[in-house]
């Protein structure tokens, strides 16, 4: 249903458009917007009442004036959603990017998303094996978990982001993930990458884009995560699939969030930023997971770059609020040349612990991460020291664990672009690793376990 | 004048309404979907309505009918073990009427409002009965009796009583003054019930987390607050603390928090054993889920309906602990709901009544002497999620303005994973005092200056290590040595606790006192042996010690750590004669 042509806006700011006297219209109601010279562009109804709408329009706010021609369609914001969606690329409103003709949909989903029943959910447990040792072994990856990416820019969290796409699988499982990948305000360089790398490897076939650059418009980044995840919704709670989003980049959709509140002159919150950023970030970040009574899951691998590197920045801050747990790329990691530059050591999985053991990866993990990460902890604390008092000061102890620090970086953390640990392989190298040090100082392993699995015991 | 208006305006969760007679806070229904909403603003005749549920769609120009009753909370049998969404509908049934996701206009009674249960009265016909007095009981879970009280503001003499087998809304009781009385009451969620006095605390709420029982504290009746930056343990430490903390009831309210935690909590629950008990956990526990994506102004309220609910069987003469995580979801939940009525922010963006709603809250904890004369409780204990961990935020201050106990937990101690993460030197409880006679009372005569001796030796050890940082711990003379291997094991043996493993996860304070004790041993005795010649190397690594220490992961340690310690001892003594 559309109704009528109206021409009544009044005031045009920022991303905003202001209408006066209308027909009652819904909040939330999306509104095509005819340009004198012909041009649609489309928008969403911010607030509403019998005097005053306002309306947030997607594709930037130039030429519109008095004379624009305002329809309001009746309906909240819709995806067409069908299987067909798998190997599409959409633009970051969901037209076809690629070519190809428009989503033949087999239903239309509302693209705010309901908030799952906690009631209704499952716990997540299955273990992902992403093939990184320093992700596998320390912040498990479990399906159904939102595990975000705090890095920087400069830094490679796109490789990683890949390579996570590219390797991740079930333990002792073929089963492969659907790929649906959304760019916010990314270069078209950095979305090149990500395109040639999934077409290379095939992934493309299993994967939908929907892809929001950063010459597009910057208030179309509040819808694009939305169609990313509804897609998302549909082929994993209504299709099967195992889906895993990776979208990126989640500062550019904060700023997007800060400009439209700006535009309303809201009070803001920190840094400018509005104060239902929380909500906000929550409503994209709350849809992974798995529900009772479907096969399918979804899993997210948000990017985010820090500003500054600041993780006490409002964008990681709320993030890690609501994610569980995050992997944190190290500025000073990368520039010794490790890839991946994952700092362990504020990085974490919350649900590893419900994914790990004997029965999913293997008896020792838990304890070996426990201890990997303790000393490398302490030996990493101990670089300062030395750096004052020289190494000669230390007591045997303490040189053992800050020369593991530089083994677990060197050998444990780095690893090749395209190599494919197996959980065991990462659990026998730490094991070989932590060899180096005394088993008297390895107090989070218990006997048993050095029994079983200490080289020494197997040589 | 009528009471059903129509909308004007609709942002996002705020809808203004005319023409519907409204008062503050009035419950009402808005638009054809009848979705709930209370109204927090008048203007002339314009109503400002939060509105609990998503408002997509709704148009200017529907109806907002008004209920004319405050938002309330039912009470009554059935409500142990349930699980609620922040405006006290059960989530079961919203999944049996909407599937997993929470659509709108769907209301849910409280608890089964068939069920019948059996009434056994307590009072005759002619019986004088005042307001909260109890009137009969029910016995609702295993573990729980459900007493049956006069409704506050209600009482006189008994002209008909009941027994027998009831649902919660037919009569049990009727009074001469012609009220009816049934086993189910309302009250409204912001107003808290009345009581006759509030005691001063003087027992301690027994978690079985030794860094919190030992050093800092919590008096039944207290308030507490855990602030601390993510990834730092809020939510693990509110977990165990509702699993194992000696309270005959828990409420547990996550609010606005991660969808798949609270799944967690939710599947884990019901499997869990009462360690006072050795029945179902479950059974003394009543559970608010408004996970983050849910709607903003049921977050705002869940705090309410789980206070309530808690102060219904305080009433009763139990013993509440209300875990809330995290308050910081409900401060964001306002502020959100201020920056759309335009108000004036305070700090922040925070809206300026931000710290008297705090306090208002926390406020509602105490021991109190109830309207029944009996003696009852609401412990509540807060998580603060401060942005970047900086607790200078308004939110951490309102909170540490009002509660007696701080546990600040540190993302440092978490980063090497010591857990409980709660710093020891920053962190506080001005419970002691009130609470040094019943340790002594109940478990040791010295207990209050053991707890001092193991706190000073953290406190100097903090002044060691300072040193240690600039010049290496091998520099120290011997017995600053020792004393920072007595300090690593209080953090290592004593302070970490490992909230997974089946033993350790709940620690006895009769045990927590012997360990404390035998880290002390270790000290003396060490001492002496240096005294006499033997090296810190030999002391600190005889073998009965490592024993010791791991000890406490395995059953019966409480009858075996006497004689370990002593074991200890003659290993070091003789650590002389080897040298």
């Amino acid at each position: 249903m559309t109704g009528k042509e109206y021409r009544t806006i009044t005031d045009v700011k920022g991303p905003l458009a202001f209408l006066n006297k209308t027909e009652p219209v819904a909040f939330g109601e999306i509104v095509t917007l005819r340009l004198a010279n012909g041009d649609i562009k489309n928008g969403q109804v911010l607030d509403t009442s019998d005097d005053l709408v306002i309306v947030q329009v997607f594709e930037g706010t130039d030429k519109i004036n008095r004379e624009t021609g305002v329809t309001f369609m009746g309906d909240v914001f819709k995806l067409p959603v069908s299987t067909d969606l798998v190997g599409r690329i959409l633009d970051g409103a969901g037209r076809p990017r690629d070519g190809g003709p428009e989503i033949v949909a087999e239903e239309k989903a509302d693209i705010i998303g309901a908030a799952i029943n906690p009631y209704s959910r499952q716990s997540p447990h299955d273990f992902i094996q992403t093939g990184i040792s320093a992700i596998d072994c320390c912040t498990t990856l479990v399906r159904g978990q939102k595990l975000p990416i705090f890095s920087a820019s400069g830094l490679p969290h796109n490789d990683i982001a890949l390579q996570i796409a590219r390797q991740a699988k079930l333990k002792g499982s073929d089963e492969e993930f659907i790929v649906v990948f959304c760019a916010m305000g990314i270069t078209a360089e950095e979305y090149n990458f990500f395109r040639s790398d999934l077409e290379r490897t095939g992934a493309l076939e299993n994967a939908v884009l929907f892809v929001n650059l950063a010459d597009d418009p910057a208030v179309e980044r509040i819808i694009t995560p939305r169609l990313a995840l509804t897609a998302a919704e549909y082929l994993a709670f209504e299709k099967d699939y195992h889906v895993l989003v990776i979208y990126t980049d989640m500062t550019n959709y904060c700023d997007a969030l800060r400009q439209i509140g700006a535009a309303r002159e809201e009070v803001p919150g920190r840094r400018g930023y509005p104060g239902y950023m929380y909500t906000d970030l929550a409503m994209l970040y709350e849809r992974a997971g798995i529900v009772k009574g479907k096969k399918g899951s979804i899993t997210q691998f948000p990017i985010l770059t820090m500003p500054g590197d600041d993780i006490t920045h409002p964008i990681p801050d709320l993030s890690g609020y609501i994610t569980e747990g995050q992997i944190v790329i190290s500025r000073e990691l990368h520039q010794q040349g490790i890839y991946p530059p994952i700092n362990v050591l504020p990085s974490l999985s919350r649900l590893m612990g419900s994914c790990i053991g004997e029965k999913t990866t293997r008896d020792d993990h838990k304890k070996v991460s426990d201890q990997m990460y303790a000393a490398y902890a302490q030996g990493r604390e101990l670089r300062g020291l030395v750096a004052i008092v020289g190494e000669d000061a230390l007591n045997e102890r303490d040189k053992q664990l800050l020369d593991f620090s530089g083994v677990f970086e060197d050998q444990f953390l780095r690893q090749s672009r395209d190599e494919d640990r197996t959980i065991d392989e990462t659990l026998n190298l730490c094991w070989k690793l932590m060899a180096n040090i005394d088993t008297k100082y390895l107090v989070r392993l218990d006997e048993e376990l050095i029994n079983k699995y200490h080289p020494e015991n197997h040589e | 004048m009528s009471n059903e208006g129509v909308i004007y305006r609709i942002s996002g969760p705020v809808v203004t309404a005319t023409g519907m007679n409204a008062a503050m806070y009035d419950v009402v229904r808005v638009g054809h979907e009848g979705l709930m909403g209370e109204v927090i603003e008048l203007h002339g005749d314009k109503a400002v309505i939060q509105v609990y549920e998503d408002t997509s769609g709704i148009r200017p120009g529907e109806p907002v009918l008004n209920t004319e009753e405050t938002l309330s909370v039912s009470l009554g049998p059935g409500l142990l073990t349930q699980i609620y969404d922040g405006i006290q509908r059960p989530l079961a049934t919203l999944e049996e009427v909407m599937g997993v996701f929470i659509t709108r206009g769907v209301d849910a009674d409280a608890f089964d409002m068939e069920k019948t249960w059996t009434f056994e009265p307590q009072v005759a016909k002619g019986d004088d009965v005042a307001s909260g007095q109890v009137i009969g009981h029910v016995q609702e879970t295993e573990t729980i009796v459900h007493k049956i009280m006069v409704p506050p503001g209600k009482g006189g003499k008994v002209k008909s009583i009941e027994s027998g087998d009831f649902n919660v809304t037919q009569t049990v009781c009727v009074l001469d003054d012609g009220s009816e009385l049934q086993m189910m009451q309302k009250w409204p969620v912001r107003t808290p019930r009345p009581f006759t006095q509030k005691y001063a605390p003087d027992t301690p709420l027994v978690t079985g987390m030794r860094i919190l029982d030992f050093l800092f504290p919590l008096a039944k009746g207290g308030a507490a607050g855990i602030p601390g930056p993510f990834g730092s343990g809020k939510t693990v430490t509110q977990q165990s603390l509702a699993k194992y903390s000696d309270a005959q009831l828990v409420v547990y309210i996550g609010c606005g928090e991660r969808g798949n935690e609270m799944t967690e909590v939710l599947d884990e629950f019901p499997h869990l054993i009462d360690p006072n008990t050795g029945k179902p956990l479950m059974n003394r526990t009543v559970m608010i889920a408004n996970t983050s994506n849910m709607p903003v102004a049921a977050r705002e309220a869940s705090v309410y309906t789980g206070i309530t609910i808690a102060e219904y069987f305080r009433d009763m003469g139990y013993d509440v602990a209300l875990m809330a995580d995290s308050t910081s979801r409900w401060a964001e939940a306002m502020r959100e709901i201020s920056s759309r009525l335009e108000e004036m922010p305070g700090e922040e963006g925070y809206p300026a009544y931000l710290s008297s709603r705090i306090a208002e809250f926390y406020e509602r904890a105490g021991r109190v002497e109830t309207l029944n004369g009996d003696d009852g409780s609401v412990t509540v204990i807060g998580a603060v999620s401060p942005p970047g961990g900086d607790i200078s935020e308004p939110v951490s201050q309102g909170t540490l303005r009002i509660v007696k106990v701080f546990w600040g937990l540190d993302a440092g101690l978490a980063r090497q994973r010591h857990f409980p993460a709660i710093n020891w030197l920053n962190s506080y409880s001005l419970y002691p005092q009130s609470l040094d006679q019943w340790f002594r009372d109940n478990i040791a005569q010295d207990f209050p200056e053991i707890r001092t001796q193991i706190s000073g030796l953290l406190q100097i050890e903090a002044e060691l290590q300072e040193i240690v940082q600039l010049v290496g711990s091998d520099a120290l003379p011997v017995d600053q040595q020792l004393t920072l291997e007595v300090a690593r094991m209080i953090r290592e043996f004593f302070l970490q606790q490992n909230g997974f493993d089946p033993v350790d996860a709940y620690c006895d304070i009769k045990l927590q006192y012997e360990m404390a004790k035998a880290i002390l041993s270790f000290q003396e005795s060490a001492k002496n042996a240096m005294a006499d010649g033997a090296l810190l190397n030999d002391v600190v690594n005889v073998p009965a010690r490592s024993n010791l220490m791991r000890g406490r992961f395995e059953d019966g340690y409480i009858e075996r750590i006497d004689a370990m310690v002593k074991e200890m001892t003659e290993e070091i003594a003789s650590a002389v004669e080897a040298n």
